[in-house]
């Protein structure tokens, strides 16, 4: 966000760590609204911050990689920290993070479920087996891939996936927003 | 669990019950296996439902059990287990390609679902069933998969098309190789010589 009343402080596209900068930015904003009682920023730098700050996840455990999406939703990983709420419901959610082994009888109503989705709407396969069918690829009941069925944005290896490494792919979907997020629908 | 003698004694109570019926009673994994005919098998499963010795009161599973080259080709299998007397009783029942087995749903109603498991896997038709439909496969899905000349891989994938916006079916085409596992532990002993393994010599 860019702030200051006649000036526009251009500040870098990121998250700032803790740290003397970040420290120097809050007490820009916080002098700017004592002073002025308002602050200026950029409209899409706001929707991306605000964006990357609320991304609805569905609940869309197909196998044991929804065991591990589980441990990141709690005590522990907790991703009520980055605003990340579990929705139950497509139309409440952001992104969908296809967790587990997707069956060629699931594909429809998955599509079904991405579609209710209303954009900006995002999808992190997680998982071999979302990824490319993984231990079943040869199988003759299970889809080679998510992306054979809906656009992936990112795809987080492993079998499953440890918590750690989907809470990382959600900060690279972070990133991805923040650098090519638009107003546009 | 029933010892092997009281299998045995309920073994031959069974066949002297049943003697055109039931054929060769073994006792193995802690159960006792009988063999019958499709014909015969409602006889045998009331039987061993009512009587008092028997009492086996659970269907556990049905399943099915492919012979390639054997004739009659499928097995299959009735596991039954008395909660009262614990113990398990297995019924075995070979069927022929397209052969009709009387269905178990009006003894047992868990058999609804387990003969529609059996006929999707495999293809065995049960007769009398009230709903013999696919249980577990895709819907409009061709062929039974547990069959040993079913191929892995299937006939069909599927993918999403973006004109008809709508999830179409097409024939398989593998990008990767097919690979051959074999599963043979390397700390157990292999019967090949491991990579690396070529010059060492026994010592």
């Amino acid at each position: 966000m860019g702030v200051s009343g006649d000036r526009t402080v251009e500040l870098p596209g990121r998250v700032l760590p803790p740290g003397p900068d970040q420290d120097a930015t809050l007490k820009l904003v916080n002098d700017e609204m004592a002073d002025r009682g308002f602050v200026v920023a950029k409209l899409d730098k706001l929707i991306n911050w605000a964006r990357t700050g609320s991304l609805w996840p569905l609940t869309f455990g197909l196998a044991c990689c929804g065991v591990e999406f589980m441990h990141m939703i709690a005590a522990r990983y907790d991703i009520d920290r980055l605003g990340m709420v579990p929705r139950a419901s497509p139309r409440q959610s952001d992104v969908i993070i296809v967790a587990g082994t997707l069956c060629n009888k699931m594909a429809p109503p998955f599509r079904r479920v991405y579609d209710q989705m209303p954009e900006p709407r995002y999808v992190i396969s997680m998982g071999s087996c979302a990824n490319g069918g993984g231990y079943y690829h040869y199988s003759y009941s299970v889809v080679r891939g998510c992306d054979r069925v809906v656009p992936v944005d990112v795809y987080v290896p492993g079998c499953p996936p440890t918590a750690e490494a989907l809470l990382y792919g959600i900060m690279q979907l972070q990133k991805k927003i923040r650098r090519v997020g638009t107003i546009e629908r | 669990m029933a010892d092997v003698q009281t299998l045995r004694e309920l073994g031959d109570r069974i066949v002297a019950a049943l003697p055109d019926q039931v054929e060769e009673p073994a006792v193995g994994h802690g159960a006792l296996i009988i063999s019958t005919r499709p014909d015969g098998i409602l006889r045998v499963l009331k039987y061993l439902r009512d009587d008092k010795e028997c009492a086996l009161e659970q269907l556990t599973d049905i399943c099915g059990v492919d012979h390639p080259g054997r004739e009659p080709r499928f097995d299959v299998v009735y596991h039954l287990l008395s909660v009262s007397r614990n113990q398990r009783v297995r019924v075995k029942v070979g069927v022929g390609e397209g052969d009709l087995v009387p269905s178990a749903t009006g003894l047992y109603s868990a058999a609804g679902w387990f003969e529609r498991e059996t006929w999707d896997l495999f293809g065995i038709y049960f007769s009398d069933h009230p709903d013999l439909r696919r249980i577990l496969t895709d819907y409009g899905f061709e062929g039974h998969p547990l069959r040993k000349d079913f191929p892995l891989t299937g006939f069909v994938e599927l993918r999403y098309d973006d004109e008809q916006k709508r999830v179409v079916y097409e024939p398989v085409k593998l990008v990767q190789e097919f690979r051959r596992f074999d599963f043979l532990s390397p700390w157990e002993g292999t019967q090949y010589v491991l990579p690396g393994d070529e010059k060492a010599t026994k010592s």
